[in-house]
């Protein structure tokens, strides 16, 4: 039976956050399982399931080269420019 | 979902403020800098071990590390899984509607909980199917606490108490595991069993506090589940194969011995403000060791109910395959109806 990877959204406003997986034979059934499994105490307003094989992950081996590109970007940050002294709203 | 929000502690040295100490420091060391990664895998690994960071499903692991963890994550859940069957026994013979509401919400926990755990194991490489037929041959165990029979409803508040009070003893250092997905079902996990235990301890304290005969039963149940709920802890330090390397890898914190000792210090005035006894003469306060000494359990009793001897293993098993034989047209069911809405 496959298997769905949960997200929960806790409260308005927030994300959804992955909680864990279950299995179902298709998305209703995989909703209603999460909805079961990981919503008994009112954890969340809203549940996206995810077929667990749809999923394409970025490989820890390449972490290094795969986020690089922006390691030497410190330029991206607003800490990286010097404000002068007494320069307002900036 | 319980990422986001910390409720107050609720004072110090509870459990449960332990189980929110766990989660900030998980949070914590995810957002602290991690070790530098090297070319070493095995470097690498130990650096974040080390620096309390957790390990992930797709990092780099020893075999014996990833081994270990399927072992017990599935020990784990296969525990919860059986062990909905000694309360499950009540749950139509409760003694008032609120009584039945609770303990029908408590094994529906049990069941949760054996599913957070499959789900961590998932993520270890194995498929849930396959360590469900584990258990169903017989090669993997659950613990041996729920091999012990629940012959009256006083046994539902000493589950309660005991079992899930040393079950919540061993799982709380298990939600600072070095293992991520571990961790993270056993922060929701310890949440979840505090009410167990609190009903528990209302049940048992009602009893005490009724009738001669409610008192009797109540004494009656603690005598019988103090030493198997002693023994959940395991096997003495002693004779314990797996901790040395587990304690390394961070998977186990705490010894047997400490836990079990731990677990004791703790039911002694818990079971004066119950007015029941613990059914140990050598129980007493040692102020030199700062600790209560006591009987330990008979651990070849341990080793015979682990090996299959127990009261009700053969029941407990017997039932657990009939229910997963039982439910075969419900799996079949859902296929069926899945692959008519995708054609």
């Amino acid at each position: 039976m496959a298997l769905w990877e949960v997200f929960i959204r806790p409260r308005r406003g927030l994300a959804h956050s992955h909680v864990g997986s279950v299995h179902a034979a298709d998305a209703q059934t995989a909703l209603r399982n999460a909805r079961d499994v990981y919503t008994r105490r009112q954890e969340g307003v809203s549940i996206w399931v995810v077929p667990a094989a749809e999923i394409t992950a970025s490989s820890p081996e390449e972490k290094d080269s795969f986020f690089d590109p922006a390691a030497d970007k410190v330029y991206r940050h607003p800490t990286f420019y010097q404000v002068p002294e007494g320069a307002p709203h900036i | 979902m319980y990422g986001t929000d910390f409720p107050p502690d609720d004072g110090p040295s509870t459990l449960l403020s332990e189980v929110n100490a766990a989660e900030r420091a998980l949070h914590a060391a995810a957002g602290a800098r991690g070790p530098a990664a090297t070319g070493d895998l095995a470097a690498y690994f130990d650096s974040v071990v080390a620096a309390e960071q957790k390990i992930e499903p797709r990092d780099w692991m020893p075999e014996g590390y990833r081994k270990t963890l399927i072992r017990q994550i599935a020990q784990h859940a296969h525990s919860e899984i059986i062990g909905m069957q000694p309360e499950g026994n009540w749950i139509s013979r409760a003694p008032s509607l609120k009584r039945k509401a609770i303990l029908l919400a408590k094994v529906q926990d049990e069941a949760g909980h054996g599913l957070y755990l499959y789900a961590a194991a998932e993520t270890l490489g194995v498929d849930r199917a396959e360590l469900v037929q584990l258990l169903l041959e017989g090669r993997q165990k659950y613990s041996s606490i729920f091999n012990y029979p629940t012959l009256t409803w006083a046994d539902i508040g000493a589950i309660g108490w005991l079992v899930d009070g040393a079950a919540i003893v061993n799982q709380v250092p298990l939600c600072r595991c070095s293992y991520g997905p571990y961790a993270r079902a056993m922060i929701r996990i310890c949440k979840e069993e505090s009410f167990h235990q609190r009903q528990g301890y209302e049940i048992l304290y009602t009893l005490a506090h009724g009738t001669d005969g409610q008192r009797a039963m109540a004494q009656d149940a603690v005598d019988r589940w103090w030493y198997p709920s002693l023994a959940m802890f395991g096997p003495p330090d002693t004779d314990s194969t797996h901790s040395e390397q587990s304690m390394a890898w961070k998977i186990k914190r705490f010894s047997n011995d400490d836990l079990r000792q731990r677990f004791v210090d703790m039911c002694v005035p818990q079971a004066e403000v119950l007015g029941l006894a613990i059914p140990d003469p050598a129980l007493r306060w040692n102020a030199d060791r700062g600790h209560h000494d006591y009987t330990h359990p008979d651990y070849d009793e341990l080793m015979r109910v682990i090996k299959g001897n127990g009261p009700c293993n053969r029941q407990r098993m017997a039932h657990r395959r009939a229910a997963h034989d039982d439910g075969a047209w419900v799996r079949e069911a859902a296929a069926a109806y899945a692959k008519k809405k995708a054609a």
